[in-house]
């Protein structure tokens, strides 16, 4: 089996003095989808902000436990949150394409990383993470134009090329089809299986059948506590847990 | 039957509301046009006062450019023409501006023109050197009482000793009309001189530079302060009892007189730290302090508006806070800073207590050309204007106010032009 790139162990999460994630353990292996699933207000989204520590932003986050990757401690005021977020892209529920051109949205990463040298080299990593996102085509004609003048599914591809340009290892996606049509769904599902040969991702639905299409492990969230986990198959056929259960086949949440 | 009582109620509550929307939006329309007619009565107020400031008269003079009374020849040294007796054909030229005048109206005569009279023959043949030893007719500059006679703005009707010109001038400036002899121009000066004391030679520049210096100063002390007040701490500052203390006397620094801000300077700068009086310098710092607190709760209001996403956006890819907030929330404020700023700058360009306290209300006969000048600021002249006894002062008060409006008119319309200019969507 593959290694294992994240490991979380204990993990608390208040938000001033109420508690949003209850000791939450987990296991996730490298280039492999996992599907975080549950109901709405269980803290999935607060535990892959963790990850990324986005919960800095937040005044009253307080943050315990432990959370390696690759076998380094994130939950410490020594870690490096510049370096961890340029190995860890993350993309968001609504797409936020910065306010620039389409070319700008892809290349700020790299530029200020130090990643690139030249313009050549520059235009070379917007050019392939646009591909990567299964955009290029569609926009490799209108690079100046602004980011914003995308339709919502192509915004939340550009988003992903943003993400993929500074070479992360990991992908956190949060509900990133919410906004998205059916057709925009399928394209970035499909993205999603080809990503996953290069890069670790964790993605947040509220789709059962996405989480069943796209991920090979799936966790069930309940009220802020990890109900279950395993195997996506095992998780949608036959779960242990009677909540997990209930969840998938529709009867709460 | 219930039912229908029941339906009959929501339907005269509906009529009810509605009628409730009409009476607000009547409400509304009458106090939309009450504040438009006051507008429109002001402007109309101030301009028909003022409208005649942009006219002087001026009056045919022939002087004769005797090369005897001149005490010059035709090739004297430009030099030596600066020091001709200019003084002495002036004279000459006013004993005979009327045939057979006595030596009493001589002096009655004398005041019709302008004390910028000799001044004016002189540039007329330094101009022209080519004139000497012919009589020319000149159009000179008259003096305010016969300017403000004509304009109407002085009454004729009332007893001699109520009046700047007597019974015998008012005879000579009737006959100076009927020969033709007299004019109305517009008037250049009110746009190329300073203050002065003599009315028909005032003019706005002097105190429009003055302002202008003023609020180049404000600008350039508190835009970068109050961005940099702002991001801190819209972005930076933890957000404790300290901070919490900052951002209210902020408030309150806003509402604090602007007198208060005037003593400040006039005890601070002036007296400590001993920066010259009556200069943009001074009353720039001093107002740049006032309008702080107002720029600062604008930056940090459009800085609060820029979508956190953008910033989580950024920060996602690994920028550092500090690439996050400047690469993207600033620029996407900046057009919401700008114009808080214009804002803050009109409102200093109004303000007159504080530099009445740091000395700005002294009379100033030059333009100033440095901030470290000695100048006067439009509010301020227009002040000093009201209150000046002269007749002739009124009108340019009115017409200073008009071009301070105008001023603050175009600030205004550039604020708007950068907020469109600039304005993302997103
Ligand atoms: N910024 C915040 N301040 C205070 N409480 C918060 C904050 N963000 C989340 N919470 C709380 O933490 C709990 C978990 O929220 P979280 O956003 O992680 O849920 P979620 O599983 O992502 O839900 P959804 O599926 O609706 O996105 C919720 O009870 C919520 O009220
Ligand atoms: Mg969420």
């Amino acid at each position: 089996m593959s290694n294992s790139k994240i490991l979380a162990n204990g993990v608390d999460v208040y938000y001033g003095s109420k508690q949003a994630l209850f000791g939450i353990s987990m296991d996730i292996k490298e280039k492999e989808v996992t599907a975080l699933i549950g109901p709405s207000g269980c803290g999935k989204s607060t535990f892959l902000r963790c990850i990324n520590r986005m919960n800095d932003l937040i005044e009253i986050c307080k943050v315990s436990g432990s959370i390696k990757v690759d076998n380094e401690e994130i939950i410490s005021e020594k870690t490096d949150v510049v370096s961890l977020r340029s190995k860890i892209g993350m993309v968001f529920q609504k797409p936020n394409p910065f306010p620039k051109s389409i070319f700008d949205n892809v290349a700020y990463g790299p530029t200020i990383h130090g990643l690139v040298d030249s313009k050549n080299e520059l235009e070379e990593i917007v050019h392939s993470s646009l591909k990567k996102a299964g955009l290029f085509d569609e926009v490799k004609d209108r690079l100046n134009e602004p980011g914003t003048s995308l339709s919502g599914g192509q915004q939340q591809r550009l988003c992903i090329a943003r993400a993929i340009a500074v070479n992360p290892e990991i992908i956190l996606m949060d509900e990133p089809c919410s906004a998205l049509d059916p057709i925009a769904t399928a394209i970035i599902e499909e993205l999603i299986d080809e990503l996953r040969l290069n890069y670790t991702i964790i993605i947040v639905t509220h789709s059962m059948q996405q989480a069943a299409r796209v991920s090979q492990k799936t966790c069930f969230f309940h009220l802020g506590e990890l109900i279950e986990t395993g195997e996506t198959n095992k998780i949608f056929t036959n779960p242990d847990n009677t909540k997990t259960q209930d969840y998938i086949t529709g009867r709460f949440g | 039957m219930n039912n229908s009582i029941a339906k009959e109620k929501i339907i005269s509550l509906r009529k009810k509301r509605s009628l409730e929307d009409m009476r607000f939006k009547y409400y509304g329309f009458t106090a939309m046009c009450l504040s438009l007619a006051v507008l429109v009565f002001l402007l109309y107020t101030i301009f028909s006062k003022g409208y005649t400031a942009f006219q002087k008269t001026i009056v045919l003079l022939e002087v004769d450019y005797n090369q005897e009374v001149l005490k010059l020849t035709p090739d004297s040294s430009d030099e030596d023409m600066e020091k001709g007796k200019f003084f002495r054909v002036k004279k000459q030229a006013i004993e005979n501006f009327f045939p057979d005048l006595s030596k009493s109206d001589i002096k009655l005569v004398k005041k019709l023109f302008s004390i910028n009279v000799d001044k004016e023959i002189k540039d007329y043949f330094l101009d022209n050197p080519e004139v000497i030893n012919t009589k020319q007719q000149i159009w000179v500059t008259a003096h305010s009482d016969v300017d403000q006679l004509l304009k109407g703005n002085s009454r004729r009707d009332v007893p001699e000793d109520r009046r700047k010109l007597n019974d015998i001038q008012l005879s000579y400036v009737d006959q100076l009309v009927e020969e033709n002899r007299v004019k109305q121009v517009f008037n250049n000066f009110f746009f190329t001189k300073a203050d002065s004391r003599h009315p028909e030679i005032a003019g706005v520049v002097g105190s429009f530079m003055g302002s202008l210096f003023t609020l180049f100063t404000v600008f350039i002390l508190s835009f970068p302060i109050a961005i940099g007040a702002s991001v801190y701490l819209e972005e930076f500052a933890p957000k404790n009892r300290i901070t919490e203390l900052i951002e209210v006397n902020i408030s309150n620094l806003a509402a604090v007189p602007s007198i208060v801000f005037g003593l400040l300077g006039l005890g601070v700068l002036l007296n400590v730290f001993g920066l010259p009086r009556s200069t943009p310098l001074v009353g720039g710092s001093v107002l740049a302090l006032m309008t702080l607190p107002t720029i600062i709760i604008a930056c940090r209001a459009s800085l609060k508006a820029v979508p956190p996403s953008i910033k989580e956006g950024a920060l996602a890819v690994g920028a550092t806070k500090t690439q996050a907030v400047f690469h993207h929330v600033v620029p996407l404020a900046l057009p919401g800073t700008l114009t808080g700023t214009i804002i803050g700058l009109a409102q200093a360009l109004g303000e007159t207590a504080p530099l009445i306290m740091i000395g700005m209300i002294a009379f100033i006969p030059n333009i100033p050309t440095g901030l470290t000048e000695p100048s006067a600021a439009l509010p301020v002249q227009i002040y000093l204007w009201v209150e000046s006894a002269e007749r002739g002062f009124q009108e340019k008060s009115a017409a200073a106010i008009m071009v301070i409006l105008i001023f603050l008119f175009m600030m205004n319309a550039i604020a708007v032009f950068l907020r469109n200019r600039f304005e993302r969507k997103w």
